[in-house]
């Protein structure tokens, strides 16, 4: 029994320390910029140490990811790169990135744009949100842990939902002896 | 009468005292055909339920202040006394259900009433809801002609209104309690609403479905004026920005385009074209902002710029950085578009 109370005890105090669900609406208001001290390549000749990648602070915040979704949409990411599966610009939820998967990388290309017809919006959007869009851009190809990131919309299935699809041979049981209703159409 | 009197009177001063904007939300006030019929079912509903308070109260205290029965051997289990309490719990059981089937019986023909109204030539409207605004378009066959506002419905006096109305996000629900009762907004599926104002004035409503943090600074007005005055109204609507002329405003146009504004509003006659946010074509026109929250003057609106979350936290509008003289030049600005 006591063992019991100190479980759930611990447990509380684990989930109250839990940042997936805190919304803070107070967000700083500057206009995104360039992160400074971002690099588009591994490789760092000399002997100097690997600078530590800039981290992006919305990537364990579930409200944070819904609302780069809703973004996602409302700044028209839609148009080019669709619901992730690409179409004028290059799909989101494969592992292939260009211009590189570290969140950095992604902002950078936000925020900077890239050649061939990514624009760059950096002073339209401030930097919060661009970091909201980020983690919801890698939540696509599954890089953000599965309590965070949305499931995937129905429509994105290839298989239509097991409850959306009519049986193939729909077994309709019918009293004896009544003839079979004929289908308006 | 007299105690409908003093309600509306007790709403209209209470609204007075929190709003700028003269108007009135009132249940017990109506100024529509359908708002009139649900008022006659609550005040029948009233009457009802008051008599049946009194009745049981009185029946209470009787019970209450009755002095203690005979001693126990006098007991006798079947008496006249115990026939005549069984009368009485059979009665009252008789006209409980009765009263309440009446009542039964009187909302449902108020529900058909209300339904079997049909309008003649009217006037269509649309409502989408938005987390936490009301976006009003007046469509037409024109599209150059159609008007989309925010928060603040016209009409004209004595002529029905056909509303269509959606959502964009999550379920909202349309009441404006001195016209009709409430409608849903549903996402994806469009649900339809019509009524009539009979009288001039202006009427607050609000959404009447939790839609999440913002649910309580989520109303509208809903002006009702003379067709004369409507008409102009829309005439005003209908037109695009004009480009402004004094320097100031040209700068806070500039800064409008050339910023985060831009990525949301649309202003038309100008390259903003985006229908995230309210279209503030004539925002100016408008006498409150943040849907019913604040009235609409130049402090409001800089202070909803700079910081919209203090005002309304969880909104959907960012803070937005500036310094001084872009904000009055972007005030200067919005004023202009009257």
């Amino acid at each position: 029994m006591k063992i019991h109370l100190i479980l759930s005890t611990v447990l509380l105090l684990v989930l109250v320390a839990c940042t997936r669900e805190t919304r803070d609406f107070q967000q700083p208001a500057a206009l995104s910029e360039p992160a400074s001290g971002v690099h588009m390549s591994e490789l760092h000749p000399g002997g100097a140490p690997v600078p530590k990648p800039i981290t992006n602070p919305f990537e364990s915040n579930a409200y944070g990811v819904s609302e780069g979704k809703r973004l996602y949409e409302s700044y028209n990411c839609v148009g080019c790169h669709a619901h992730g599966g690409g179409g004028i610009g290059p799909p989101l939820i494969d592992l292939k990135w260009i211009y590189g998967a570290e969140p950095a990388n992604v902002y950078a290309t936000i925020v900077e744009g890239r050649p061939n017809g990514m624009p760059s919006f950096r002073g339209k959007i401030p930097e919060n949100q661009v970091w909201e869009i980020v983690a919801y851009v890698r939540s696509l190809s599954g890089q953000l842990s599965k309590d965070v990131s949305g499931g995937r919309e129905d429509h994105m299935y290839g298989k239509k939902a097991e409850s959306s699809t009519p049986k193939e041979n729909p077994k309709i049981s019918r009293p004896l002896g009544n003839p079979v209703p004929e289908h308006k159409q | 009468m007299k105690g409908r009197f003093i309600s509306a009177c007790g709403v209209s001063v209470f609204l007075a005292g929190c709003s700028g904007l003269q108007s009135s939300q009132s249940v017990v006030n109506p100024e529509g055909l359908q708002a009139a019929r649900i008022d006659h079912l609550f005040w029948l509903m009233f009457w009802v339920c008051t008599i049946a308070f009194v009745i049981t109260i009185a029946a209470l205290s009787r019970a209450v202040l009755r002095k203690r029965e005979t001693p126990v051997e006098n007991f006798r289990p079947v008496d006249r006394a115990e026939a005549t309490k069984t009368r009485v719990v059979a009665v009252a059981i008789a006209i409980t259900v009765l009263s309440l089937f009446g009542l039964l019986v009187s909302s449902i023909l108020t529900g058909k009433a209300i339904a079997s109204l049909h309008p003649q030539n009217p006037l269509t409207i649309e409502v989408v809801g938005h987390q936490w605004w009301w976006e009003i378009r007046y469509p037409n066959s024109d599209a150059s002609k159609t008007v989309i506002t925010a928060n603040e419905i016209h009409v004209p006096v004595g002529t029905p209104v056909v509303m269509n109305s959606t959502s964009r996000d999550v379920i909202h629900s349309f009441w404006a309690p001195n016209i009709h009762g409430k409608r849903d907004l549903i996402p994806g599926y469009q649900t339809a609403l019509w009524f009539q104002a009979d009288k001039e004035g202006t009427y607050r409503g609000q959404c009447a479905e939790f839609c999440g943090h913002q649910h309580a600074h989520m109303a509208f007005f809903l002006v009702a004026e003379t067709p004369e005055k409507f008409n102009a109204w829309l005439q005003q609507q209908r037109t695009s920005a004009k480009d402004p002329q004094d320097a100031a405003a040209q700068k806070g146009q500039q800064f409008f385009l050339s910023h985060t504004c831009v990525m949301c509003h649309t202003v038309r006659g100008t390259i903003a074209g985006s229908n995230v946010g309210p279209d503030l074509t004539h925002l100016a026109s408008r006498q409150t902002i943040a849907a019913g929250t604040l009235p609409n003057n130049p402090g409001n609106l800089g202070g909803w710029i700079i910081n919209s979350q203090s005002i309304k936290p969880g909104n959907r509008m960012p803070p937005n950085q500036m310094n001084s003289d872009d904000l009055q030049s972007l005030l200067t600005y919005l004023e202009t578009l009257k």
